[in-house]
């Protein structure tokens, strides 16, 4: 019992003698929450790649306000309940001005309660469960969100003339749960019907199961909705067990394992996205250059959210004039026609933004660009 | 003097979180956070200490009664606690503190009743069964988390967000005192001695008329209590709380910090539990290698020095019993 | 009812490999009366080192027919990974013999979780594709049935193994010696049965079982990562336990019960008010029912405690 005399003063010490340090003047510090280790590394390192593009350029050009632009990057593990510890570190500890990530909806949302209370803004690249800017507002998003992803992958089905489809939702991924209930609300309701709805759990491996039961119900296409691991396995199982109807499903897929462990039995299939590195739109093409050229890839939809994240960042320091809370969040706020990658960036009142998406199939092993729908 | 030391170093310990809580706001958040993180690891350290360490059983779920915990005491706070307020006198530090109070209780109480459910049927299993079957538990308390309505009181696979912040430096660390005040009075009375026969020689305290299953069904409840209690701290602190965060190899988290603190020593587990979590935050960078050089000194330990990494130290040396 | 036997064709693969696993658990227990908690972790290993052995003899292997190839990767694969099983015994569970259960099994846990981490400090968190090395073309699709080569294979492999190991351990004077240490290690020693290389033996024979339980998983689930071993693992456990921890009959049987269960509450749990989602506990509902029950399982035999 004795040594707790010498622990909780010490303590009570450390932590009143941290809170005096100073935070450092000669540069703008911007904090990044991104899972560069784990499960959705991959996620997190191409918006982390992409981010760190962006700061590059500023400094290159001058940095912002007469000062250069420090990002200061925490590895959240793809761990629930560290995103939130890390946020807080960036903020008393790195004195950051505002916030870039997360990429996972479930990780935003830890952040976002603390970055509201705080006081410093925070955009998130590529959350897009809605609940994730109803956190308070100075919380901000640069990419669709999940009512209106659903909807367009029903919009695309019923226009292919698919009129049965079966959906595969992975119930562990609020993501995947998300999108499944607003694909079902707008598909059925302009005619469509479900011929049959199953679940699993991400990190499974046997959808056999789920996949013989679908097949009864002869669907003209599958919906699903979870991400690229499970859907590589769900479409090789599904050709295996005589399946030939394409899956469809959301940015989740976008990931090049999608193709190399699904191989052949991903062909024809679709997926709605943020962004095609095909478009021919100039700005693009560099964009693409640029990436290639420093990471030895082409950018995926998370590389060019986390580059946009930070671009419409600096915008609106630059339009502040500051970096001072409120004043910068205002700017974002504010944000309107912004020539982003992703395409053209306005934030309305919800802090969300409106954006067309691009429906991506593959073909002969490569994702290609179909076509485009608007809001 | 002397007699009394446990209950005066107890009321200092609750003097000074009450005073240090009072200034929190002109702490630094971040250093707070790890703060807490401490007393909550210490609450969960010492509570599986009670059924690994002193009763020799092995769980490997504890995080499964820290989800109960956190998710009960969050959804009373979500649900009930606006219409309880304005019953005790609207909204002032005593009403939400009461209210606060109320809803660890529940997430402690679901918990414990958890603990029961499981152990009544498990405990009468050998050690490698019940770590398994504890583990099981802890999928199973994910798996249904995860199946349930979005919309729900559960949350589905996102869980429960916005809950509101009401964890503070007093709360935490009475609790963890309570805890560690509890456990260690429990073990040291002479029913205690109990679970230490349990431990030693389950046969043995068997023939001498000690009721083995009820000493590691009470045993069990309370640690799952204590867990609860974690849990319901863990979700006021973090705010947010998802299936995903309990799960097994959270435990396992819980179980390392028991077993490198040394089994059945409170006091080396407390320090454990304290070691540990701050070294975690300092060496984040080294995440990778984190679990790594745990693993191994797990294993290696098991060979050189069962009884644990911190009893070596000469002030916590344990009198023979 | 097409699609039902479907369904219980799908049960009865998924449970072949869980048998598979389970054999390789059972058989350590019965023996060493411990639980090897990295026996899934091995699994893990056998899949990586065949991805490893792939890409490095990559376009010997190619000019090879198919069954060649996947023979001579499983061999090599179960060879290395029997080798690393016999130093893991070595190293990390000989000094603990006779030290309580509780130290062992410990020690298995930071063993499971030392090869989990390490492995995913070498090959990365994230998901590997996994090379076809059985082709995955449907071998028979009659009546709206469809099967595919690679489930013939290990279902015929699970029966091969099964019936080799029941040769060893029956047949052999090793297998002799494993009995008569699993009954009395002091006994077996005074009758002249070296233990060292026993426990050698059946810790080397269940890692090479595991890594060939690793390679077919793979084949039957392209996407190999360094936590993949972990679910199976358990599910193996229970099967084992569910058929009579240490009966090597009893564990095929316990895994393909799982397997069923599994595949049915999946595909008609819904029917009845229970998402897909559950059949991830499915296994340890079972699990502790059996506990409760019949702890000795299926085919165990009760066994006391003596003092």
């Amino acid at each position: 019992m004795k040594i707790r005399h010498f622990v909780l003063p010490a303590l009570a010490a450390a932590l009143g003698l941290a809170s005096c340090k100073k935070g450092d003047d000669s540069t703008i510090n911007i904090g990044e929450v991104a899972a560069l280790t784990g499960g959705t590394a991959t996620f997190g390192q191409s918006s982390h790649n992409g981010t760190q593009m962006a700061v590059d350029e500023i400094n290159a050009a001058g940095g912002l306000l007469g000062k250069q632009i420090k990002l200061i990057t925490e590895d959240d593990q793809s761990k629930q309940g560290e995103a939130g510890i890390v946020a807080k570190k960036l903020i008393s500890r790195s004195k950051v001005s505002a916030l870039l990530g997360e990429v996972a909806s479930g990780r935003s949302l830890e952040m976002a309660p603390i970055a509201q209370a705080a006081g410093v803004p925070m955009i998130s690249p590529a959350s897009t469960n809605p609940k994730v800017t109803e956190a308070g507002d100075y919380v901000f998003r640069i990419c669709f969100i999940d009512p209106f992803q659903g909807t367009v992958m029903s919009k695309f089905a019923l226009s292919k003339g698919w009129k049965k489809v079966a959906i595969l939702t992975d119930s562990k991924q609020d993501y995947s749960v998300g999108l499944t209930e607003f694909f079902k609300k707008h598909f059925t309701a302009n005619g469509g019907t479900i011929t049959g709805e199953q679940s699993y759990g991400s990190g499974d491996k046997d959808f056999k199961a789920q996949l013989t039961a679908i097949k009864a119900g002869a669907p003209d296409a599958i919906f699903a909705s979870g991400y690229y691991n499970e859907v590589a396995l769900i479409a090789v199982q599904a050709r295996e067990l005589g399946i030939t109807v394409p899956l469809l499903g959301g940015d989740g897929w976008d990931s090049p394992s999608l193709i190399e462990v699904g191989g052949k039995a991903m062909e024809g299939c679709y997926f709605s996205n943020h962004f095609s590195n095909e478009d021919t739109s100039p700005a693009i093409q560099e964009f693409v250059k640029k990436y290639e050229a420093k990471h030895g890839a082409k950018p995926d939809a998370m590389a060019a959210l986390g580059y946009d994240s930070a671009m419409i960042l600096f915008d609106a320091i630059k339009r502040a004039g500051t970096v001072e809370g409120k004043a910068l969040r205002d700017a974002i706020a504010a944000t309107k026609d912004f020539p982003g990658i992703t395409g053209k960036i306005t934030l309305d009142e919800n802090r969300n933004a409106n954006k067309p998406a691009v429906i991506l199939t593959i073909k002969d092993g490569k994702v290609v660009y179909t076509e485009t729908i608007a809001p | 003097m002397k007699r009394y030391a446990p209950q005066i170093a107890l009321i200092a310990v609750l003097a000074v979180s009450l005073g240090i809580s009072m200034m929190s706001s002109q702490l630094d958040a971040y250093y707070l956070d790890i703060a807490l993180n401490v007393g909550i690891n210490i609450i969960l350290a010492v509570s599986l200490n009670l059924v690994n360490g002193h009763t020799g059983q092995f769980s490997l779920g504890h995080a499964a009664f820290m989800a109960v915990g956190a998710y009960g005491a969050s959804i009373f706070t979500l649900e009930a606690a606006d219409q309880l307020i304005p019953m005790l006198g609207g909204p002032s530090t005593f009403a939400t503190g009461v209210a606060f109070l109320i809803a660890l209780l529940i997430g402690g109480l679901c918990a414990a009743f958890c603990g029961w459910l499981v152990g009544m049927p498990s405990l009468r299993l050998r050690g490698d069964y019940l770590a398994i079957v504890t583990l099981g538990f802890n999928e199973i308390v994910r798996v249904i988390l995860q199946n349930t309505s979005g919309d729900g009181p559960f949350g589905g696979p996102l869980g429960l967000k916005g809950i509101p912040a009401h964890t503070s430096f007093f709360w935490v660390f009475a609790i963890a005192a309570l805890c560690v005040y509890g456990v260690a009075s429990m073990v040291n009375s002479t029913y205690g001695r109990g679970f230490l026969a349990v431990r030693d020689d389950e046969i043995a305290a068997g023939s001498m008329g000690i009721n083995t299953t009820r000493y590691k069904v009470t045993a069990f409840v309370t640690g799952s209590f204590f867990a609860g209690l974690a849990g319901g701290l863990y979700a006021h602190l973090r705010t947010t709380i998802s299936p995903e965060g309990f799960n097994f190899l959270k435990s396992f988290d819980i179980v390392v910090i028991v077993i490198l603190g040394g089994m059945g020593s409170t006091a080396g587990v407390v320090l454990a539990a304290i070691v540990l979590t701050v070294l975690n935050e300092f060496l984040r960078d080294f995440e990778q290698y984190r679990m790594i050089v745990f693993s191994l000194l797990l294993i290696v330990m098991m060979i050189v020095r069962p009884q644990g990494l911190l009893p070596s130290l000469p002030f916590l040396k344990r009198k023979k019993a | 009812m097409e699609q039902f036997l479907q369904q219980l064709l799908n049960g009865l693969f998924q449970g072949s490999i869980y048998a598979l696993i389970a054999l390789g658990y059972t058989m350590v227990y019965g023996v060493l009366r411990f639980i090897n908690f990295a026996h899934g972790d091995v699994f893990m290993l056998g899949a990586f080192t065949a991805l490893g052995l792939h890409k490095a003899f990559g376009p010997a292997l190619a000019s090879m027919p198919w069954p060649v190839s996947l023979i001579l990767i499983l061999l090599a694969s179960m060879a290395i990974c029997g080798a690393l099983g016999i130093i893991i015994e070595l190293l990390a569970y000989r000094p603990l013999r006779n030290r309580p259960r509780l130290n062992v099994l410990i020690t298995a846990i930071g063993v499971s979780l030392f090869i989990e981490y390490t492995a995913q400090l070498f090959f990365g968190a994230t998901q590997r594709p996994f090379p076809e090395l059985i082709p995955r073309t449907p071998v028979a699709s009659t009546g709206g049935l469809t099967i595919s080569v690679a489930q013939v294979i290990v279902l015929a492999t699970t029966i091969t193994l099964l019936i080799g190991l029941r040769i060893v351990v029956m047949k052999t004077r090793m297998g002799l010696a494993m009995r008569a240490l699993s009954l009395n290690p002091t006994a077996s020693t005074l009758m002249g049965v070296n233990n060292s290389v026993v426990i050698s033996f059946t810790f080397g024979l269940g890692s090479a079982l595991a890594a060939a339980g690793g390679i077919l998983y793979a084949s039957l689930y392209p996407s190999i990562e360094p936590f993949m071993g972990i679910q199976p693992g358990l599910k193996a456990f229970v099967a084992a336990v569910l058929g009579g921890i240490g009966n090597i009959p009893g564990a095929a049987l316990g895994g393909l019960i799982i397997g069923i269960t599994e595949t049915l509450v999946k595909g008609y749990g819904q029917h009845f008010g229970i998402p897909s989602g559950y059949s991830e506990a499915v296994a340890f509902v079972i699990l502790i029912l059996i506990l409760v029950f019949k702890p000795s399982g299926i085919l165990g035999k009760t066994e006391r405690e003596k003092v």
